[in-house]
């Protein structure tokens, strides 16, 4: 009974502060604040059930978010037909060389050759597969590329509803999440973190600079939406009767309403991710996991294959990322690869799981709201402090106005104080995990 | 004359500015495998100490500029930097004070040090841009080069040539100066003697009377001060960034496992091994091969590897390499 009711205070004093946000800003700005909340949480979900249930340092977060939303792109966006006539076929070649070549390296590893064969076979394989790629792939990616560079430039994608992508993000982000987890799950725990974080750049790399399959840096905009647009629902007519018999203002009701739907979007995904992950937790599953995690070497010893275990693990929470990524890139309308930063996307999401309690659901939720919410009023509150502590100075003095300009980047402050309080202080976190 | 137009070349675009970012790279592996020696855990926040230092260096040369300090041919900031040092020591100091002690004397996992050095990382960020903006700084002011294409041409009567940057000879000679230094003071003396049998076996350490809480501290301010070094001489030679340096904690966590984490030759190995690597893949080889093969073979397409863009993955790919094939490192790391 105490944990239902520390958990409702909790929750509702997070509700009150968006309602006092909604009063105090505009309803607008705490609907756009909790809908990031609900995203954040889905992050969370995702990093809690590596984190919490099995152990796992997933330090490439933000490479498997990047992947959902490069699968909105992909599944949204309205293929371009001039470029795919251009270089489709020679992007078909190159992937179907690609698979070609790591099934050859598979077979390679897996037969009964001696290892001097393999050595020489190894790198035959990886020249051969380079220099087709080349080859084949660079004058087609070339045209691609030269096609309307300003507008596009670019594949485009299958042209269906953008929601379809928030499954596909977490299927790429899953068979992603399979083959890094094949090479770098035997690691220690911190050679891990590190490899994680690695690979994630590398993403993000490829990301920036495979300008045929996502613009790079010059931004995929206006993908569609799975909701009405702002200014479709201002000309209806029966919406602006809704709103005269209300008397509500028709511009803003309209944007609210857009950010309504979303969030009721959002919250069917949080809710059925929640009830899921916490069916898997109270399962014999979830309990062989936190047992694998408390000890290892037991665990084995009961028979528990503990590497494919880890495995499972691992592209299970990569796949929720990934669909949190998507849902990010549909709520933006846009894939931009330079906002992918591990400060903002990795390591803000361990700060919610582990503020909200490791292995906790409910602690996940909870933190993803809060980290979000303070990330967020970090600014106002920044620039209210900053101003305050400054105000003996005089207006046009330049340490002040260097001081108040820079006053957002103090959320960053903010964030290593929280978790550097709540790991010495509270370190089971809001909701520590039930035993 | 070929072969020579071609060792110009490869001097000028792979091996001096590989060896410049190779010391870089190492000053910045060595600090995190002192800290991984004595405490034992992957310190996320090097990056950040790494521009914390060049910070203060930044803001010290701003103000001797202001009083009209210069040092000649040399940059300014080069006066400045004993005062970053011991700014960004006096930091360390803090950091292993209130956060990092509580952990060891708790005896806390590996993984608990790792997350506070991330909460560390995130609030040395904050202070950084929030002290000196998130925008670039360049603040190289001594002479740009010591000779520089034009002239090695004229001297030489070559067709290519290679530049010297003072920031390249000023980077790659402090490194040589510091590292045997510190190599003499790991060897000779007792102070390094202790530091290095507290990393080996901490127990034993303890009974023979050595004084953890010294060992520990003195590693911070080490590491501080190798960090300083590195963020300025990076910020000399090419501009200060304060996005840049997480982006290296990469290249740097992958030098010091490369050589051997624990191992400090090993991260100057694994520094230079890099960024070589970095260099020699992602360079375009078309002018060379036109120096050193017959007219009749000039190849016509760039002869890159990989194109520039993925510099950095190179420095993970390897890192992966090493961590499959021999996750000890080229130098068996693991102690000092």
């Amino acid at each position: 009974m105490n944990d239902v009711f520390r958990r409702s205070l909790v929750f509702s004093t997070f509700a009150v502060a968006i309602v006092f946000i909604g009063f105090l800003q505009s309803w607008n700005v705490a609907l756009g604040i909790f809908n990031l909340c609900l995203i954040s949480a889905t992050m969370a979900l995702g990093v809690n059930i590596q984190l919490g249930y099995a152990g796992i340092f997933n330090a490439g977060v933000m490479g498997f978010a990047a992947l959902g939303g490069l699968s909105a792109v992909i599944i949204s966006y309205k293929p371009v037909s001039e470029t795919i006539s251009l270089g489709g076929l020679g992007i078909l070649i190159c992937i179907l060389i690609l698979i070609l070549g790591s099934a050859l390296g598979v077979i390679v590893y897996k037969s009964n050759l001696s290892q001097a064969y393999k050595k020489i076979l190894f790198p035959l394989i990886i020249i051969v597969v380079l220099l087709c790629l080349n080859l084949i792939g660079a004058p087609a990616v070339e045209r691609i590329e030269a096609f309307e560079p300003a507008a596009s430039g670019f594949l485009g994608g299958f042209g269906l509803p953008i929601i379809l992508s928030w499954m596909v993000g977490g299927v790429i982000a899953g068979i992603v999440a399979y083959l890094i987890g094949k090479i770098t799950l035997g690691l220690r725990s911190d050679y891990l973190a590190i490899a994680t974080l690695g690979i994630a750049e590398v993403i993000i790399y490829i990301l920036k600079n495979e300008d045929w399959l996502t613009r790079g840096v010059k931004n995929v905009n206006g993908l569609p939406r799975p909701v009405p647009y702002e200014i479709d629902l201002q000309e209806s007519t029966w919406f602006i009767e809704l709103c005269q018999i209300f008397g509500f203002p028709l511009v803003e009701t309209s944007s609210i309403v857009v950010k309504l739907s979303y969030c009721f979007l959002f919250s069917m995904v949080v809710l059925t991710l929640f009830i899921l992950s916490e069916v898997a937790l109270k399962s014999p599953w979830g309990r062989m996991m936190r047992a694998i995690r408390d000890n290892e070497i037991s665990a084995r010893a009961m028979g528990k294959n503990v590497k494919a275990r880890h495995l499972e693990i691992f592209i299970l929470g990569s796949a929720i990322i990934g669909l949190a990524g998507a849902m990010l890139t549909t709520l933006e309308g846009q894939f931009t690869p330079t906002t992918y930063q591990p400060l903002r996307f990795t390591f803000t999401v361990w700060v919610m799981v582990i503020i909200g309690g490791t292995g906790n659901n409910y602690g996940s939720l909870i933190g993803g709201f809060l980290v979000w919410f303070l990330w967020v009023e970090a600014e106002p509150l920044g620039l209210y402090l900053v101003e305050l502590i400054t105000s003996p100075l005089s207006e046009t003095n330049p340490l002040r106005i260097q001081l108040i300009t820079n006053a957002a980047h103090m959320r960053y402050m903010m964030m290593g104080l929280l978790l550097l309080l709540v790991l010495r202080f509270a370190p089971k976190g809001i909701f520590p995990e039930d035993r | 004359m070929d072969f020579l137009n071609a060792l110009a070349l490869i001097t000028n675009y792979i091996l001096l500015p590989g060896f410049t970012y190779g010391s870089q790279l190492a000053l910045g592996a060595l600090g995190v495998t002192l800290i991984y020696a004595v405490l034992r855990f992957s310190n996320f926040a090097h990056g950040e100490l790494m521009s914390f230092g060049a910070m203060i260096c930044i803001l010290f040369t701003w103000l001797g500029q202001s009083y009209g300090i210069n040092f000649g041919v040399l940059p300014t900031a080069l006066i400045f930097l004993p005062i970053a040092i011991g700014f960004t020591a006096l930091y360390c100091f803090f950091i292993e004070k209130f956060v990092f002690s509580y952990y060891r004397r708790k005896k806390s996992d590996p993984i608990i040090f790792l997350i506070a050095s991330i909460g560390v990382m995130f609030f040395t960020a904050g202070l950084i841009r929030f002290v000196i903006g998130p925008s670039d700084q360049n603040f190289n002011d001594g002479v740009r080069f010591i000779f520089n294409v034009r002239e090695f041409k004229a001297f030489t009567g070559l067709e290519e040539g290679f530049g010297l940057k003072t920031s390249q000879a000023i980077t790659i000679l402090t490194t040589i100066i510091l590292c045997s230094i510190l190599f003499v003071f790991l060897n000779k003396t007792r102070t390094g003697k202790s530091m290095r049998a507290f990393s080996d076996n901490e127990d034993l350490a303890l009974l023979s009377g050595i004084d953890p809480n010294k060992v520990v501290l003195l590693t911070w301010v080490i590491a501080g001060g190798l960090a300083t070094f590195a963020g300025v001489l990076y910020g000399l030679d090419k501009i200060y960034k304060p996005f840049i340096f997480l982006q290296m904690l990469l290249p740097i966590f992958s030098a010091a496992i490369v050589g051997g984490v624990g191992n400090p030759i090993g991260a100057v190995v694994g520094g230079y091994v890099i960024a070589l690597s970095e260099l020699f893949v992602t360079f375009a080889y078309r002018k060379v091969l036109a120096y050193l093969l017959p007219e009749s073979m000039e190849p016509s397409g760039m002869m890159q590897f990989l194109s520039t863009d993925y510099k950095f993955a190179v420095s993970f790919i390897i890192l992966v390499i090493v961590l499959i094939v021999r996750p000890t490192g080229i130098f068996r790391g693991k102690t000092i």
